[in-house]
């Protein structure tokens, strides 16, 4: 088995079978991952390739490219892999989230705003604990936020320092 | 010192040109077509209560009744980036198709680049190139708040960038949104002229130069590179056109932008420039009420 390398993007391996890396995720299990927690068809992600850069840092990037490959960035950080609980990131959410059907909480204004000021507060949910897409209800869709982790009555904001904001308004 | 006034024989309304430079700028938005439809983006601004106008010449742009846009809904979820209204010009005038591979020499912190992934609809590739590695964090940030995922982001000098990453040869498009001396960002950072020499001008035009020689090389025969500054100066804009004309393959082309410009200049300071710099044009801030700007349109293999 090699290694990964913290500067450099690989190309993850489709399947199981073809895994040179300890623990890296494969194709297959990311695409498992998003219909099995939310929902999210597969058929999504057809036009996309995952990318690991560190370990358990998966990439969604639109097209192809050689593997390994030393860039600064290819496409969007879309999920944590080397926690217990995999853990979709705030922009993954945003853009894919929109196709979740399963574990999304739907909060009012005033919730959501609370929500993307990064603080926690608590909730009524009596689906599965762990990592939910929070959404709110704008310009007559429903709008993924981001991630909240939900345990025992309380929603905990996942939202990113850099991301969390103080909106005005509805 | 008055770095605005040597340029009185360039501009029409000279008094109006400095008038406007005193004045602070709209706000303007681009909606983000990869996350939301600006119907989408506008009803959200309707929902907020933030009046929106929107451009004719780009319906993507929005002025807003806000001088906060990064506290609104619309903007949290990457619907809207705030982006001035000129510095969505050259990618309009680079347009390029879904599917086409193109580099943006000098990205950061990112608005074009995510304008022009945008206008792919996301397909294609967008390779982000800037030199300075702490600006590659926002131009990264961007992006992914905007939801883009065709970018490929990588830390060059422009002028010596390496397609050794890729697997391909050439590029199709490139724009080069020069470093320059930023005398056209007066009205959003009224210091921008306070460090002002012609010395800096002789030195910045140098790796301007360099940049837009790098840019033709890197795109395929036929392909089209785009050159802008935010900037007044010849020597930042028409000399470097015409140093680039001598050194590469390449000639301008007309470019369609519906806003109010003016021809480039053939003559400055004493030298003469070919005259198909007057192809590119010159966005004044009085013809348009907004940033000053510069902007050519450049055919590779000509």
């Amino acid at each position: 088995m090699t290694e990964n390398v913290g500067t450099r993007f690989d190309r993850l391996p489709e399947t199981a079978d073809e895994r040179e890396v300890d623990a890296r995720p494969t194709r297959e299990e990311v695409l498992t991952w998003w219909e099995d927690r939310y929902g999210v068809p597969p058929a999504t992600f057809e036009e996309h390739t995952f990318w690991e850069r560190g370990a358990g840092k998966v990439w969604a990037f639109r097209g192809d490219a050689p593997s390994p490959i030393e860039v600064q960035g290819l496409g969007m950080h879309v999920l944590r892999t080397d926690g217990e609980h995999w853990k979709p990131t705030t922009n993954a959410v945003q853009r894919f989230g929109v196709y979740a059907t399963r574990n999304v909480l739907v909060l009012d204004a005033d919730a959501a705003a609370t929500f993307v000021r990064g603080e926690d507060q608590p909730v009524e949910w009596d689906g599965d604990w762990g990592y939910l897409v929070v959404a709110r209800a704008l310009a007559g869709t429903v709008a993924p936020l981001g991630v909240g982790l939900y345990l025992r009555g309380e929603l905990r904001s996942q939202v990113p320092k850099g991301r969390r904001t103080d909106v005005d308004g509805a | 010192m008055d770095p605005l006034a040597r340029y009185e024989p360039l501009v029409d309304d000279y008094e109006a040109f400095r008038a406007t430079c005193e004045r602070p700028l709209p706000t303007v938005v681009r909606a983000n077509g990869i996350k939301a439809s600006v119907e989408r983006a506008t009803a959200a601004l309707d929902e907020a209560g933030v009046g929106w106008r929107a451009r004719e010449w780009n319906p993507d742009l929005l002025e807003l009744d806000t001088d906060a846009p990064g506290n609104t809904w619309p903007y949290f979820l990457g619907w809207i980036h705030g982006q001035e209204e000129v510095s969505a010009i050259p990618p309009v005038v680079l347009d390029p198709k879904a599917g086409e591979r193109v580099w943006d020499a000098c990205a950061a912190p990112g608005s074009k680049t995510t304008q022009l992934a945008a206008m792919m609809d996301d397909r294609g590739l967008v390779v982000a190139t800037d030199d300075n590695l702490g600006r590659l964090a926002p131009l990264r940030s961007n992006a992914e708040r905007l939801g883009v995922t065709n970018l490929a982001v990588t830390h060059a000098d422009a002028r010596h960038f390496s397609l050794a990453p890729f697997d391909f040869e050439a590029f199709d498009a490139a724009l080069v949104d020069a470093p320059c001396s930023g005398e056209g960002t007066v009205r959003k950072n009224p210091s921008a002229l306070s460090g002002w020499s012609e010395s800096f001008l002789d030195g910045i035009a140098g790796v301007q130069k360099g940049i837009l020689r790098r840019a033709v090389q890197a795109t395929r025969a036929g392909g089209t590179v785009v050159y802008s500054t935010c900037t007044f100066a010849p020597e930042e804009n028409e000399a470097v056109l015409d140093y680039v004309l001598g050194e590469e393959d390449c000639r301008l082309v007309d470019l369609d932008v519906a806003l109010e410009s003016t021809p480039g200049v053939t003559e400055w300071n004493g030298r003469t420039f070919d005259p198909s710099v007057r192809k590119a044009r010159r966005f004044w801030p009085h013809l348009n009420d907004a940033g000053g700007f510069f902007c050519a349109k450049l055919e590779v293999g000509g």
